[in-house]
Order: C-alpha cells, then structure tokens, then sequence
C-alpha cells in the first residue's frame, strides 16, 4: 500500500504558473535556463532545419521523375542532395530526439528540477544556432558539393565551394552535442528523485544515456577531422592529399570513427522513445528491461567498432574490412534484442492503436527492413556490388527516416499534451501516421530494387529502364511530403483550439504523467519519491488508472 | 573542488614546459632522426605530444587531484582513442598484404 505522499507525488491542487505562462518576454525565452523553454527552442529550430532538408528531398525527387538531368545542372544536383543530407543529419537527425524531447522530459522523467547544467544547456542552444546559421550562411553562398561526408580530395583539393563555412558550422554544432551529452550525463547520475533507482528509470532515459556516451566520446574527432580539412586547405599541410604526404583514407577512418555511431546518436533515441511507446500503449510491463536497457548500452559501445564497413571498397585491407564485417553483424545482436523485446511486450497486451503508437508500430517495421538490409551492406563479397547505389541510399533512409524521424513524431505526438497542455486531433493523427508510413514505403523500397539493379547514387541522370521505379519513389515522397506537413497544421492548430488535454491524458504510470500540463517551471510542486517500478500498471504505481480508463470509455449519459 | 593546489608559479612552471616542448618539436623537425631508425622523427615528436597533453590534463585540469570516477573517466578516453588507432592502424599495417597471400 502507498502512503498518501507517494500517491500524490508532484501534485497540487492549488493553481500555478506553468512553464509558458511563466514570462512571456522574449528576454524571457532568448535567456531562460529552464529545460522546457529551451526544448521548445530547439523543436522550433529544427522543425525549420528539417523543412529546408525536405525542400532539397523534394528536389531531388523531382529531377529524377525523368532520366535525363533536366531540371537541374549536374553541379547544381551535386549540391542539392548535398545541402540535403548536411541539413537533415547535423541539423535535424542528430539534435532532434535528444534536445527536443530529451531536454523536455528528462528531468521530469527522474524526478528532477531542471538538469544539472541549465545555463551549459542554454550555451548549447546558443551553439547550435551559431553552427547553423554559420552552415546557412555557407549554403546561401553558393553551397558545398561534396555529398555530406567532406570526402577527401574533394572537400580539400578539388571543390571551389564554402567548405570552410559549413564546416566551421558543423564544428560548432558538435560542441552543442557534447554539451548536451554531457549535462544529461551529469543530470542521470545525480539529480534522480529519491527511490529513483538506476533500473527504475525509463527505458528512455537509458537511451538518452547511451547517447550521450556516443555523443561525448566520438564528436571530438569529428570536430577534430574537419578541423584538419581546414588546416589542409588554408595552410597545405599534408594530412590527407597524398600529394603532399597525407592519406585521403585516413580521413574517411576518422570521419566514420564519429559518423558511424552518429547513426546510433540518430536511432538509439528514437528505440528509447518506442520502448515508451509499445509499453505505454500495450499497457504492459515491457519484456526484459534490463535486456533492452543494456542493450543500448551495447549499441553504443559496439557502434563504436564496425565503422570500416563504409570503406570495404575505399583500398582498406581486406584483413581489415573482415574484422569489421564480423563486428557489423555482432552490432545487429543487441538491436534484435529489441525487437524481440518489443514484439514479446505486445504479446496479450491489451494494445490502443493510438497516434503514438501507429508511429511506434511504424517504426518497428521500418526499422526491421532497415536493419535487415544493413546486413547486406556488412557482407564484405555483397557490398561490392551494392555500395554506392540506391540500396544503400534506401538502407539508410530506412534507419535514419523510417527509424529515427517516425519515432521523433511518435514522441512528438506521444508527449504533445504534456508540453502543451492540448489534445490534437485524432483523426488527423492516424492519417498522417499511415501516410507517413505508406509513403515512406512507396519511396524507398523501390530504390532498395533500383540499387540493386545496379542503379548509382548521386547522378542526377540514369538510364531510361530505370524510370518507372523512379516514379513510384517519386510519387511515394509527394505522399510522404503530405504526411509530414499534416502534424505541422493540426498540431499548431491544437495550440488553438484544441481540447485541454488533462495532467494524465493517456492514463499512465511515469512520473511525467504526475505533473499538469503543461508543468510548471520546476517540473513538480512537490519532490517526486517513486516506489514502483518502471511501466508498473498494477496497484503498486499509486494511481488507480484502470478505473480512470473505464470511466473515460463509459458512454456519456 | 579544491583548487589551491596549483598556484600562479605552479601554473607559469608548467606553462614553461609547454613552450619549452612547442620549441623542441619545431626543432625534432629540423633534424633528421629518422637515419636511426626510419619513424624516429615522428616517435619523438609524439613523445613531446604526450608529455605536454600529460601536464595539460594532470595539472591544467586538476585531474591529479581528482577523485577515483575522473581518472576513470580519463582512463576510459583513452582506451577509446586507442580503439580508434588500433582499428585504424589494423587497415595500415595490413594493406600490402593480402589475406590469403604473404
């Protein structure tokens, strides 16, 4: 039995500022330190981010309706997708999940105040608004061409473009991911609220965990890696033109060092966001959660072994591309782990096909495809045939699009009425996650045939044979463009005029859910102490939700 | 935190052996060791490397000082870089050679 302390953990019943209503200057947004405020600036940020990314998506989808390079110049088309990739990984992908709903609900997740560094956190907004206007600034002067990776010679000996701008840029922003990284770091190890123990924290926080590890150990080098680049072209000093004593391979060694786990940065959040979701949502204790939180912990650190796998065709040794074909197939262990997981947990769990969760049923499938096509990619004999076509493009999209962004707008939706304190439109919800999900489907399964067909990446002309295919993805991206600016509309319209969505709208057990919506400034009128378990929906979790559920779902008299 | 372990000469002395090390490795580069063994040259600027970053981070940031969970925090960068170099240096070392050939 709960004492009356612990059931009312964080509640009051007194009114109260919340979070947005607490100042209302700009002052008071451009300088807050609390975690919310700076969330919703980041939400904002990349939203627009992920909106210039998407018309550069549209623009390539378009100049490959037809074979022959007609809307776009070549040189334009190699900056295109470039700008594409550039703004949609270090701009949206990468800060997305962890500084929007990582920085919103992590603290309120364990109990705590604010994190444990909220003016760091500030500075790191402040940072990421610097690297990206820097990138803007590069992109808006003629733009860089040499596809998102910076390969050498292009990014040092051959390419007229702002190199230097963007990668300023990007260096800049990776201090915005350390930041981040380390101040959650900081915050899981000592703000956690009393009885807040390791292995009762959500499989969330775990993620946010893990990914902070992988963002503070590998955005160094990174950081380092384009630095170098810039030393190379400004001052001539031979780290990666052979042709004054550098190695272009060894810029792709330290470049995947950070970028392959900066895929694991993408999607590790996302897999803590659907473990939220598939729990929550089948009103069930998840299956092994101490197998899905340490499994997290090994992506991250198996992320860290397999990054050779990007260069089997670069001139690495072949002694070298074996070793990391057998660690890439390893890294697949723990990321099956959680699919069993997930799949197990649904098993006779009492499932609600709400929004958030078509966005978490989304997610599994997509994801499945994509990691089940990353393993075609780690067999060192297949990929000789398949790198540098539209299987890997479709591979990847299929991780990064069909895993991470499909969880981001799951957790988007998921916790919309705790950041706002509004309902959103069901309907439209479930429209625009089966649209997402169709149109995802329809765009890039046929480049996983087209790359296999043999069909290059990045050329904005093919063979005609190839057009049909290309005209399915086409159209399957014009669905999925509908699907992605619907939550723009409904949820700002919610803003508005949607219903008040209620401290506990979906009637679950997470200290999140303890608080109003939206919170107040800091987080909990009361010191949270938890004594259940992590997705405890029996009696133990002091809130008698199932009662609450019945009478939500009683006709109205 | 403690911070009165380093005072203003402590910090000027260790300064000193960043600058004298700075002058050291322009000059490594002026000379040719590599007649002793080939590499030699870049050993020897990589040592002067090592004991500068050594007093940065012992001295500098007051990691001599720290508690038990820093050094293992510092330990643990280091078995990352080291991740790092050793993969990277298994494709080096191995390249001229095939798998199956010597």
């Amino acid at each position: 039995m709960q004492s009356a302390d612990v059931i009312g953990s964080g509640f009051s019943d007194k009114p109260k500022l919340n979070y947005l209503t607490n100042g209302t200057t700009l002052k008071s947004w451009l300088l807050t330190k609390d975690h919310k405020r700076i969330a919703i600036l980041y939400l904002i940020s990349v939203s627009v981010f992920f909106l210039m990314g998407g018309v550069y998506a549209a623009t390539i989808r378009l100049e490959l309706l037809t074979p022959a390079s007609d809307l776009l110049e070549t040189g334009t088309y190699n900056k295109v997708f470039t700008q594409h990739g550039i703004l949609m990984i270090f701009f949206f992908l990468i800060p997305s999940i962890p500084a929007v709903l990582g920085n919103f609900l992590l603290p309120i997740m364990i109990g705590a105040k604010d994190l444990a560094l909220p003016r760091i956190n500030l500075l790191s907004l402040y940072l990421y608004w610097l690297g990206g206007a820097l990138a803007l600034y590069g992109l808006m002067q003629g733009g860089v061409d040499t596809g998102w990776t910076f390969y050498t010679p292009y990014s040092t000996t051959f390419s007229n473009s702002y190199v230097l701008a963007v990668g300023v840029g990007i260096f800049i922003n990776g201090f915005s991911s350390i930041l981040t990284g380390l101040n959650f770091i900081v915050t899981i190890h000592t703000m956690r609220a009393p009885g807040m123990t390791w292995f009762r924290l959500p499989l969330f926080v775990w993620a946010m965990y893990a990914v902070s590890l992988v963002m503070i150990l590998g955005t160094p080098v990174v950081a380092i890696t384009v630095l170098l680049v810039a030393i190379e072209r400004v001052a001539r000093v031979g780290i990666f033109d052979p042709a004054i004593g550098g190695d272009p391979i060894l810029f792709q060694h330290m470049f995947w060092f950070y970028s392959h786990p900066a895929v694991y940065i993408m999607v590790l959040p996302g897999m803590g966001v659907v473990s939220e979701l598939i729990s929550n949502f089948s009103r069930k204790k998840i299956f092994g959660y101490e197998f899905i939180a340490f499994s997290s912990i090994a992506i991250a650190v198996f992320g860290f072994l397999v990054w050779g796998h990007h260069m089997f065709v670069s001139g690495q040794s072949i002694y070298a591309s074996m070793v990391f074909s057998f660690l890439t197939m390893v890294v697949a262990i723990p990321s099956a782990i959680k699919m069993f997981n997930w799949t197990a947990t649904l098993y006779k769990g009492s499932i609600d096909f709400s929004t958030p969760m078509l966005y978490g049923l989304g997610f599994m499938g997509l994801f499945l495809i994509g990691g089940l096509t990353g393993l075609y990619l780690g067999a060192i004999g297949l990929t000789v045939h398949l790198t540098d076509t539209y299987y890997v493009v479709s591979h990847f999209h299929y991780v990064m699009v069909g895993g991470q962004v499909v969880a981001y707008l799951g957790g988007l939706h998921y916790w919309w009425p705790k950041i706002t304190g509004k309902m959103y439109s069901e309907f439209w919800g479930k429209t625009s996650a089966m649209l997402v999900f169709v149109g995802f489907n329809l765009t890039f399964f046929p480049q996983l045939i087209l790359g296999y067909m043999g069909m290059p990446r990045r050329y904005a002309a093919y063979p005609p044979e190839f057009q049909v295919l290309n005209i399915f993805s086409t159209a399957g991206a014009s669905v999925l463009g509908i699907g992605m600016l619907l939550p723009v509309i409904y949820l700002l319209h919610s803003l508005v005029y949607g219903k008040p969505a209620g401290d506990n709208p979906w009637r679950l057990p997470g200290l999140e859910w303890r608080t109003s919506s939206p919170p107040p400034t800091e987080n909990f009128e009361k010191m949270p102490v938890v004594t259940w378990e992590a997705y405890e929906f029996g009696e133990d979790n002091g809130l008698d939700l199932e009662e609450d559920r019945r009478r939500d779902l009683a006709p109205v008299a | 935190m403690e911070h009165d372990h380093m005072t203003i000469p402590k910090y000027l002395g260790v300064f000193a052996v960043l600058v004298v090390g700075t002058i050291l490795t322009d000059y490594d580069a002026t000379i040719d060791l590599d007649s002793i063994f080939p590499g030699a040259n870049t050993l020897v600027a990589l040592l002067i490397a090592f004991t500068k970053m050594a007093c940065v981070m012992l001295f500098f940031m007051h990691v001599y000082w720290s508690p038990k969970l820093i050094w293992l925090a510092v330990i643990a960068s280091f078995f990352w870089m080291a991740i790092m170099f050793a993969f990277t240096m298994a494709d080096y070392f191995t390249r001229a050679a095939g798998v199956f050939t010597t």
